[in-house]
């Protein structure tokens, strides 16, 4: 009589993503959850067309961006682990997780990968460079069509200028590291998940 | 061996009287008397999160705000407008609606808190124990063997009772005699369809009962509902004629006393449709209209956008709420997973259909509202008293897609704040 959906999910599984991601047991049961009923095809992956019926997640300005995040490069389908390591970036940063053991790898869930996940919003060709091209592009989604060519293009112009330091007129991920570094990351990219 | 077989018989015996008994005595005796309405009413404060727990608790900041916040500590926040850390809130937002969203929960049966027995309503539930098991087998053989062919047969008469009846009062002159008896026919051949489906319901404030010439407007969470209202009052029914055994029923209702059914071409036409309610509300001989707003099913956990299109008509609007309790059955027609018969054949294999109707005090448009402002003002009636979420978003969402203004918004929000700030910037 175990439930429909997560008798498809086995305790070693649990365990492996709880070791990999950090979340708790409880918390990857109800992702799990989740993750079943987003799936419309009951395949066990979930596609962009199923991320894309979430309405809310739709009407956000960066949603395709958002959803693309969760599939590796050129696949068409995110399994349940894909999901969790994706979800993974939004875990709160715990106390005790700061002084890791540095040889075990750093968390998902890490300043550093916070960072890196925001990065690779801007940068879609993942050539670890976001050109003035991908910059505009991501302004372009956020302002729709409520701001000029000009008006967007010098924003941009002003927004590389103020963060490449090495003048090839693109910013790499050091140099967005270094222009975010007063920003509280582990707090604006984490979501509070609930025991 | 033979007295191990008596033994073992005895054993069975009296786990089946005691089974039945405290199915009698705990669950169907109290729901008659609404005892257990008293513990529904502590859980139902809480509609945000499904009944099994919320995975994440939202922050309610909003754009400007959070905008503000990130860039208070940014850069140099005087001088630069964009910030590249400006696609945090809505990375963030993102991924909230992607755990948890508001909308997508609505379209499938509620999750429970405890389990009813039923595994149709069996979503996260570990294997408890081999006792349960038992349990739940004993109610299989009651609910199969017992309660579905009893109800089959009675819903078999209602619905036959009211065609055959029905179909001899439109053989009457119009008049009082011929109103007086269909009023009759159709209450009694509704309550046997309650019957059917031991339906328990408590109807509150019927002083409110909707009136001849007004409209009464419910949430919707499936086709019983009609049933529900109909068996304590006549009401003229709104719907699309149906072919098979739906169009029979509706055919030989509408020669009892006048219903209003459409063709499937005349349901596009707002005007049409507009007009034949309107005309039916001015006379007052005719009986009050029954619509469901939300144009779709919803889960009983929210109540949705609702179509203006029956608040434009000048007339008073009776509402009514309607809130089922999950734990005896799940009344929800989840419409792209079970076709009607198969829905119909799980109702009468439940426990009991177990619900509350509210009649609400009448409203009017007033002064100065326009139809969708007075459409959003009676669902908030009806979501307060029913005890349900106050949703904004449109049921069609169930089916189609959302409507890119709403990103528009958003992004009109956005471009807002930046050109503010390059305002600010220039006068510096």
């Amino acid at each position: 009589m175990g439930s429909r959906a997560s008798s498809l999910l086995r305790e070693e599984d649990i365990e492996e993503i709880k070791k990999q991601t950090g979340f708790s047991h409880s918390q990857i049961t109800r992702l799990y959850s989740r993750f079943h009923s987003l799936d419309k095809g009951e395949n066990g992956a979930l596609s962009r067309e199923d991320f894309q019926r979430i309405p809310e997640l739709a009407i956000n300005p960066l949603g395709d961006r958002i959803i693309n995040a969760f599939f590796p490069e050129g696949e068409d389908q995110v399994n349940f682990r894909g999901f969790m390591r994706t979800l993974a970036h939004f875990r709160p940063v715990e106390d005790n997780e700061k002084n890791k053991d540095p040889t075990s790898g750093e968390p998902l869930n890490s300043r550093t990968n916070k960072l890196f996940f925001a990065f690779r919003l801007y940068d879609l060709d993942r050539d670890d460079k976001i050109s003035r091209d991908e910059l505009l592009q991501v302004l372009r989604m956020m302002v729709g069509v409520n701001i000029s060519d000009e008006q967007l293009g010098s924003i941009a112009d002003r927004t590389i200028q103020e963060a490449d330091t090495n003048g090839d007129m693109c910013i790499s991920f050091s140099e967005f590291t270094k222009v975010l570094e007063k920003v509280d990351v582990e707090q604006k990219m984490s979501i509070r998940f609930l025991h | 061996m033979s007295p191990f077989n008596n033994l073992l018989c005895m054993l069975l015996g009296i786990s089946f009287t005691v089974w039945f008994t405290l199915l009698l005595v705990f669950i169907i005796v109290p729901a008659i008397f609404g005892l257990s309405f008293g513990i529904r009413g502590l859980y139902m404060k809480t509609p945000s999160c499904s009944l099994s727990g919320c995975i994440i608790a939202k922050e309610p900041t909003s754009l400007e705000e959070e905008l503000k916040e990130i860039r208070r500590n940014g850069p140099s926040p005087s001088t630069s407008e964009f910030e590249m850390s400006d696609t945090f809130y809505f990375c963030r937002r993102g991924i909230e609606s992607i755990v948890d969203d508001e909308v997508t929960k609505r379209f499938t049966a509620e999750e429970l808190e405890s389990w009813n027995l039923l595994t149709r309503s069996n979503y996260n539930f570990q294997h408890i124990s081999t006792r349960l098991t038992v349990l739940w087998g004993l109610g299989v053989v009651i609910r199969y063997g017992f309660l579905l062919p009893l109800r089959l047969t009675l819903a078999i008469t209602g619905v036959s009772l009211l065609v055959v009846f029905t179909t001899m009062i439109g053989f009457l002159p119009n008049g009082r005699v011929k109103h007086f008896l269909s009023e009759k026919v159709h209450l009694m051949c509704y309550r046997i369809c309650v019957r059917a489906l031991t339906a328990i319901i408590t109807y509150h404030h019927s002083e409110n009962k909707p009136k001849n010439g007004g409209i009464c407007v419910a949430n919707h969470t499936s086709p019983i509902d009609v049933i529900i209202l109909a068996s304590d009052g006549c009401y003229a029914m709104v719907g699309q004629i149906h072919g098979g055994l739906m169009g029979l029923i509706q055919k030989s209702m509408v020669k009892a006393c006048p219903h209003i059914w459409f063709e499937r071409s005349e349901v596009k036409d707002r005007h049409l449709v507009a007009k034949r309610l309107s005309d039916h509300v001015k006379d007052k001989s005719k009986l009050p209209i029954l619509i469901f707003p939300e144009g779709t099913c919803i889960n009983n956990t929210s109540v949705m956008m609702f179509k203006k299109g029956s608040f434009e008509i000048a007339s008073t609007v009776y509402p009514v709420a309607i809130k089922y309790d999950p734990r005896f059955g799940d009344a929800f027609w989840n419409s792209s997973k079970f076709g009607m018969v198969n829905y119909l054949l799980r109702m009468m294999s439940s426990w009991a259909i177990v619900c509350s109707v509210w009649y609400l005090p009448p409203m009017s448009r007033q002064e100065g509202e326009d139809a969708v402002q007075f459409a959003n003002r009676v669902k908030a009636a009806i979501a307060r008293q029913g005890g349900l979420v106050d949703l904004l978003w449109d049921g069609g969402l169930k089916r189609g897609k959302v409507k890119d203004t709403f990103k528009e918004e958003q992004q009109k929000l956005y471009s807002k704040i930046l050109v503010g700030t390059q305002e600010n910037r220039s006068r510096s």
